[in-house]
């Protein structure tokens, strides 16, 4: 076996896709209450897209096939009632084959410019910014201070 | 086949300690080049500088060779192994990636079998290693606090790094309890220094300092050492050292970014490739003169390997704490580091506290916790854990087995054409129970701070960053590799100056007594560069 890195982005089919739209849809809907659109929102998704990579490529299209097969052909032929039910069993089986999916849904749907308005972060890199972390109250130390050395002599 | 010109010393790797040897070497004014097979790091293009800065860390800039699957970054086979390989390949090595936590060895650590009846002392203690550590801290920029009653007095470069709200509410709660905690000495400037700007909470240390106010070795040694004249070849992989049939080292064979292969002859041969590649690079190198590897009379090459296991705790708060902003390690506990006889394992563990996670990260953790719902409670429960979460690692000290080892797979191979380092690993009993009592120690911790949902994991399998042990140093040939100075015990002009010559791991973060290690030895080359292959 020899090493060969890959950088391009992988494509999936139209149904692979309407499946993991379907997915992501459930996973983290729509919000009227925290004003926040459902992770399969068509931008949303489309980065979703752009993020899958080589190094989950393969996984992600395990998964969709696992999902679909399940639903006896395409998990978007079942009612929306249905396909929750499905996934829900689907996880409980199965939890760590989904967390690929989840990582890539989070990874897509909490940089989303109006998602990170609902949670109140700023849309920008961190970098040069930056943030500002407080002091902190150094006085807490005393105590520490008074118990005295802890380590031993060698 | 290409063949260079001789040069004085040929130094493998340029991480932290290829970077701190090359920078103490230089002041000798000997001809001295340094082969890396990554390329210098580019900081405007790290990460945090753009707005995709958390996916990132799941690509190239993932802390797993095997996941970023970069062209400087070579395989390693760790299926058999609970915890899983982390590194980086390029100038700086391991310190692009790290969180600066900079802890040293204690005292103690030197002296394991005569305190506690466990494993082998080194031959080299604490004080020996001392004005080395001093002079690295100088040299890394350390922020820090003086009069931690952990440690003997040790010098502050600078102040530390902010406490926060994180520090505030953990360091109450270990208050209550009575127990050792201390900001960290962290390899982070708090304030302009030598030229690097101060920390500015990017909170993503982790992959990339943009701000340079994180000491990697390529803004730290390897600028002073180049300016001193030291060579540092990039996207160089070397594959194996030559001898001749005076058993000693002759050069390293390396690939250029061509993929020519190409020989560099050298007086001096310095391994600094880090606790795997070290070993593979060595076992590598067999020969009809050196049959089991290169300086593996002892059969100690690639064994012994340690790492630090590590147990997670987190919670969540009332409050709105730290979260993404802030170096993400930045205060410990020792109280747990010495041997107890109430416990039942020897040896110890110290705390490093973590602040919070970033949106995703925050998302991602939830869901693998079960936090954090699929559905309509999505969001509710979102709002809950973001911004609010703080916890701890334990990093256990992981004692030397023999079986714990690095070997060459048999089929699996680089872009080069050289095999890959194989991993077996076993996780011992002494570390079970140290995990096992250190969860249960910051369920406490984090209980006493008001923390709800708690969270408790070990071994963490993606922590494999501290490669210790496998080649290690030793007054006896036939147990080590290394003599207590580091030259090999059985090739006089090959010397190793990388986390493989731990004797043991310690309980701490290692790269502080890393590049005091390479300091040292350093010391000790030009202290008898007169008689140095008697």
């Amino acid at each position: 076996m020899t090493f060969s890195p890959e950088a391009a982005s992988l494509r999936l089919s139209d149904s692979q896709v309407s499946c993991l739209a379907s997915i992501a849809g459930h996973m983290i809907p729509a919000s009227a209450e925290f004003g926040v659109p459902a992770a399969n929102d068509p931008a949303i998704l489309q980065d979703m897209l752009s993020i899958i990579d080589h190094r989950d490529h393969a996984a992600v299209v395990a998964l969709l096939a696992h999902v679909d097969e399940a639903a006896g052909g395409f998990l978007c032929a079942l009612g929306t009632a249905e396909q929750a039910a499905l996934l829900a069993r689907l996880r409980m089986e199965r939890p760590g084959f989904f967390a690929v999916i989840e990582n890539i849904v989070a990874r897509a749907y909490y940089r989303d410019p109006r998602v990170l308005a609902s949670i109140g972060m700023e849309y920008r890199p961190p970098f040069p910014k930056g943030y500002l972390v407080e002091q902190g109250d150094w006085s807490l130390l005393d105590p520490v201070r008074q118990r005295g050395r802890i380590y031993r002599d060698a | 086949m290409i063949t260079n010109e001789t040069v004085d010393v040929l130094i493998i790797g340029g991480g932290a300690s290829g970077a701190a040897v090359a920078w103490s070497l230089a002041d000798t004014r000997m001809r001295i080049v340094c082969l890396e097979q990554g390329d210098w790091p580019e900081p405007s293009r790290y990460p945090s500088t753009g707005l995709d800065w958390e996916n990132r860390q799941f690509g190239d800039y993932a802390i797993s060779p095997n996941r970023r699957g970069m062209k400087a970054d070579y395989p390693v086979n760790d299926d058999d192994s609970p915890i899983k390989i982390a590194n980086f390949n390029g100038v700086g090595g391991g310190t692009i990636l790290y969180a600066g936590h900079f802890p040293r060895m204690h005292p103690s650590d030197f002296r394991v079998r005569t305190l506690d009846g466990v494993a082998d002392d080194w031959p080299i203690d604490y004080w020996t290693l001392e004005p080395y550590f001093a002079i690295n801290d100088r040299m890394m920029g350390v922020a820090s606090l003086a009069g931690d009653p952990a440690y003997p007095d040790k010098e502050a470069v600078m102040p530390p790094l902010p406490l926060g709200r994180t520090g505030e509410r953990l360091g109450r709660a270990m208050n209550e309890l009575g127990w050792h905690w201390w900001p960290s000495d962290s390899a982070i400037t708090s304030q302009e220094y030598q030229g690097r700007a101060p920390c500015i909470n990017l909170g993503h240390c982790g992959h990339g300092c943009a701000q340079g106010a994180k000491a990697s070795t390529d803004i730290t040694y390897w600028q002073e050492a180049i300016r001193n004249r030291v060579e540092l070849r990039t996207n160089c992989r070397v594959s194996r050292i030559e001898t001749n049939d005076d058993r000693m080292a002759t050069g390293a064979w390396y690939f250029n970014g061509d993929g020519e292969e190409v020989f560099q002859p050298a007086e001096i041969v310095i391994m600094a490739c880090n606790g795997i590649g070290t070993p593979r690079i060595l076992l590598n190198s067999a020969s009809e003169r050196f049959p089991n590897g290169l300086a593996n009379s002892s059969g100690q090459v690639g064994r012994n390997l340690m790492f630090h296991p590590y147990g997670l705790a987190r919670g969540t708060f009332d409050e709105k704490l730290d979260a993404y902003r802030g170096s993400r390690v930045f205060m410990w506990s020792m109280q747990f580091y010495e041997t107890d006889q109430a416990n039942d394992f020897k040896r110890g563990y110290s705390y490093q506290f973590t602040r919070g996670f970033s949106p995703a990260i925050t998302a991602i953790n939830g869901m693998a916790d079960g936090l954090l719902p699929w559905g309509e409670g999505h969001h509710a429960a979102y709002l809950s854990l973001f911004e609010r979460q703080a916890g701890m690692v334990s990093i256990c000290e992981d004692l030397p087995e023999e079986i714990n080892c690095v070997t060459l797979d048999p089929t699996l191979k680089d872009a080069n054409g050289i095999p890959a380092p194989k991993i077996t690993y076993r996780l011992g009993e002494n570390t079970r129970k140290m995990l096992d009592h250190s969860l249960a120690r910051a369920t406490e911790i984090l209980t006493v701070a008001g923390a709800k949902d708690i969270v408790t994991r070990a071994p963490l399998p993606y922590a494999g960053w501290h490669l210790l042990g496998t080649a290690r140093m030793g007054d006896d040939p036939r147990k080590s590799v290394v003599n207590s100075w580091g030259r090999t015990h059985d090739v006089k002009n090959l010397f190793i100056v990388d986390g493989s010559v731990f004797v043991t791991s310690g309980g701490v973060n290692p790269t502080s007594t890393i590049q005091a290690i390479a300091l040292y030895i350093a010391d000790q080359i030009k202290e008898r560069l007169h008689d140095l292959f008697a």
